[in-house]
């Protein structure tokens, strides 16, 4: 009965958190463009803007 | 450094750009609407490309931050804040000089973009699953217990537990179904979301009074895992939609064409044509289209209107002459004066009975309806029916409920509510892949149910370009000689006479000094005299000769050549014609071309039902008498002309050279020289609605063996969970096979 009071709502916290980052990863746009994601991981650098009067 | 800033810029205009519910909008869109452009990107299909784009993107002046979108085909460039607003004309020209063809998006289409609906739904199903998951943990301690029991202590934790959990969930996530639900009872109907709502709420009020008197059975677990693969069936089919309106977008975008508008003051400006007012003055060079309706202001030119009126052969027009958008000025530059807003213009008129037509199609209703409406009346009595017998029996107004309760779930159709997205969803992938995009979310039932195909002449049985037909007895030096002469003009027929010429010696350069009147033709002072290539008029032929060929070549001190002219047919026409008439289909021609045109065009492509010459209300006409006749037509066209026949046959589909209009009203759309994606997709389309059938199959087979045992009182939440679960993944991967599966298309 202790561990039960202590092992559930770590299990529930855990499984809180994991949806807490997803619903945060969906809202950030992340889903937005998987296609996308898979070759930016890739890459080493994102394309930098030139400076300006160059 | 740079790099840093840029990515934050981008983070932080991103999240503005995106307007929350909470958020007031007012607030938000004002600034970044006047600072955020989408752009359509054709051709980026990889990683470097990607970088190509949103590379060339930054070098363009004023620009803060260019961020690619790799699966929906678009860029977001957010301007500095100083910049000016509608600065896309140079981030086309920079995308163009890196390689690709680009677009500006309609602002209202990138806003649609936003609300995409199949988000907040992947929320709810995040949410549905954490919760199915959690208790269906606390489900099956409490089912595996070893007898527990309902006075024991741990066994009435876990039941409050999973109540604590489960309703705020089932609140929240459900919402979709409820909301859909209480439309249709406020109208005095019924849809499948009627019993799938009741059966929720009935489940988790019945569960949490149960919890409250420490009864052993509690249905939280089998409630949220329905929502849960209710929500994947949703979930499936929102984005088909999403994803199949996005690419038609894009694909629109990017035909969209440029007027150039000359003002007042006689300064020229670039406008998308969609921002067009009658009265505007606009001046199209040669080998443009005509971005508006309107009539000739100066200047004389020819006109080639077969994608609007399927007519081959060039129109002149002079001043006041009328002209289409999406015709091609073929002769030389002229300014016209758009009318495109009176309600007489061509646009109009083809709008008007688009509309009609596509108010018929309509009242179609969907497979999945079709069955829901026939499920949903059966499943409510069916419950009733439990409920009022185990009350006859005695068993109390508890257990009776529970047990149609029991019916309630076990009838729930997840597997139905994922039958038919699930197909949908690999068929419209295995489509995507073959260059065949699906625009109309039902069109691959309505194109499943079509018997007779009806194709346009023009630019959809034929390529749309004039080759040279008598190339064979023309001899190598006066081809040569007309060539160099025909190279010097962007007419259709002049360009056919530089391709024969290219095809039997390589390479054609044009003379220098050759002068063209626009309707007329060719003409270069050599030193043995003047060399002309045009119309019999121009060349100085009487009429006997003027009809019998396009176009005529003479030089001084030989006979005059002539030069004929025909619209090759696509090269698997006759294949693809052949394979639908061996499925059983019919095949008529429909072509507002000439009489001979089309005879010849039919007779090549083994089409022996042709009619030729009509208008767009004949066309629609015919398409009305063959469904009087209770045939299924699927129309496959591309003119302006069409439209509205695309929108009244019972199906349609358009090559990705059609006109805006026809693809708008098209339920598929598809790209390249060939016409054989026309089989492909009703192959597609008919094993697609053999594997919903079979999936309506599963789905009612599992119920036929379920539904007894919940009647009969044996079905434990467990049970009904488990059940539930298998039935939706056999359907699920039976759909999965249609991506791989070998077709062969079968009436």
């Amino acid at each position: 009965m202790t561990s039960l009071a202590w092992l559930i709502p770590i299990a529930l916290f855990l499984g809180a958190l994991g949806l807490g980052g997803f619903i945060w990863a969906l809202k950030s746009g992340q889903y937005e463009d998987l296609d996308g994601a898979a070759w930016r991981a890739l890459e080493d650098d994102p394309p930098e803007k030139p400076q300006a009067g160059v | 450094m740079a790099r840093t800033i840029a990515a934050d810029a981008l983070g932080v205009e991103f999240k503005n750009a995106q307007p929350e519910a909470a958020s007031s909008p007012e607030n938000i869109r004002a600034p970044s609407a006047s600072r955020t452009i989408t752009l359509a990107v054709e051709d980026m299909h990889c990683g470097g490309c990607m970088r190509k784009v949103e590379t060339a993107l930054l070098g363009v002046p004023g620009v803060a931050a260019a961020r690619a979108n790799l699966s929906a085909r678009r860029a977001t460039v957010i301007f500095d804040r100083g910049a000016g607003v509608g600065a896309v004309a140079p981030l086309v020209d920079a995308l163009d000089k890196a390689g690709f063809k680009a677009a500006e998006l309609a602002p209202e289409t990138v806003d649609n973009e936003k609300n995409n609906p199949a988000r907040p739904l992947l929320a709810r199903l995040a949410v549905a699953g954490f919760a199915a998951a959690n208790i269906m943990l606390l489900s099956v301690s409490v089912w595996s217990g070893k007898g527990g029991g309902a006075g024991d202590p741990t066994h009435a934790l876990f039941h409050w537990l999973s109540a604590v959990i489960a309703l705020p969930v089932v609140a929240y996530a459900g919402q979709p179904f409820f909301s859909s639900a209480w439309g249709v009872l406020k109208r005095g109907r019924v849809n499948m979301d009627v019993p799938i709502s009741l059966a929720i709420w009935l489940s988790a009020i019945m569960s949490l009074y149960q919890t409250f008197r420490g009864t052993d059975q509690v249905y939280f677990d089998a409630c949220v895992t329905l929502l849960f693969f209710l929500l994947i069936g949703r979930y499936l089919d929102q984005r088909v939609r999403v994803k199949a309106r996005g690419a038609a977008e894009n694909l629109i975008g990017l035909q969209s064409r440029w007027a150039h508008v000359i003002a007042q003051d006689g300064t020229v400006e670039r406008l998308p044509s969609r921002l067009v007012e009658p009265g505007m003055r606009i001046a199209v060079a040669a080998g443009e289209r005509f971005p508006a309706d309107g009539v000739i202001a100066s200047g004389t030119t020819t006109v080639d209107e077969s994608l609007i009126t399927g007519e081959t052969t060039p129109r002149t027009a002079a001043v006041d002459a009328v002209v289409y958008a999406g015709s091609v000025n073929l002769g030389g530059p002229v300014e016209m004066e758009a009318r495109a807003a009176e309600s007489d213009t061509l646009l109009a008129q083809i709008g008007r009975l688009m509309a009609t037509a596509e108010q018929a199609r309509g009242r179609y209703v969907r497979l999945a309806d079709r069955a829901a409406r026939f499920y949903a009346p059966m499943v409510h009595s069916l419950a009733l029916a439990s409920f009022i017998g185990w009350m006859i029996a005695g068993a109390g107004w508890e257990h009776s409920l529970t047990i149609a309760i029991a019916v309630l779930i076990i009838t729930c159709p997840c597997a139905l509510a994922l039958a038919v997205p699930a197909v949908q969803v690999a068929a419209s992938a295995r489509l995507f892949d073959k260059g065949i995009l699906l625009k109309a979310p039902d069109g691959l039932e309505r194109l499943a149910e079509t018997d007779v195909a009806v194709f346009d002449k023009t630019g959809t049985l034929t390529a749309g370009i004039p080759s040279l037909a008598n190339g064979d007895t023309i001899d190598d030096a006066t081809l040569k000689a007309a060539s160099a002469l025909a190279a010097a003009s962007r007419h259709p027929y002049a360009q056919a006479v530089a391709q024969a010429a290219k095809a039997r010696f390589g390479a054609v350069s044009a003379a220098g000094g050759v002068e063209e009147k626009p309707g007329f033709g060719l003409r270069w002072a050599t030193d043995g005299g003047e060399e002309r290539l045009g119309s019999a008029a121009w060349c100085g032929l009487d009429d006997a000769q003027a009809s019998s060929a396009s176009l005529w070549y003479t030089r001084p001190g030989a006979a005059p050549v002539a030069f004929r002219f025909e619209d090759k047919l696509r090269e698997d026409a006759a294949v693809t014609v052949d394979a639908l008439t061996r499925a059983g289909y019919r095949v008529e021609l429909l072509s507002g071309d000439r009489i001979e045109a089309v005879a010849s065009a039919a007779s090549a492509a083994h089409i022996a039902d042709w009619r030729a010459g009509l208008k767009p209300d004949e066309k629609i006409a015919r398409l009305d008498k063959l469904k009087a006749e209770g045939h299924r037509v699927l129309m496959v066209g591309d003119g302006l002309n069409d439209a509205p026949a695309l929108a009244a046959a019972h199906a349609s589909a358009s090559p990705s050279s059609a006109a805006d209009i026809s693809q708008t009203a098209s339920d598929a759309v598809f790209q390249g020289a060939k016409l054989s994606p026309v089989v492909e997709l009703l192959a597609t389309a008919k094993k697609a609605r053999r594997m919903s059938f079979q999936n309506f199959a599963i789905a009612f087979g599992y119920n036929i063996v379920f539904v007894p045992l919940a009647i009969a009182g044996f079905v434990n939440p467990l049970v009904a969970a488990i059940a539930m679960s298998t039935s939706s993944i056999l359907v699920t991967l039976n759909a999965v096979r249609l991506r791989t599966a070998k077709l062969e298309i079968k009436a």
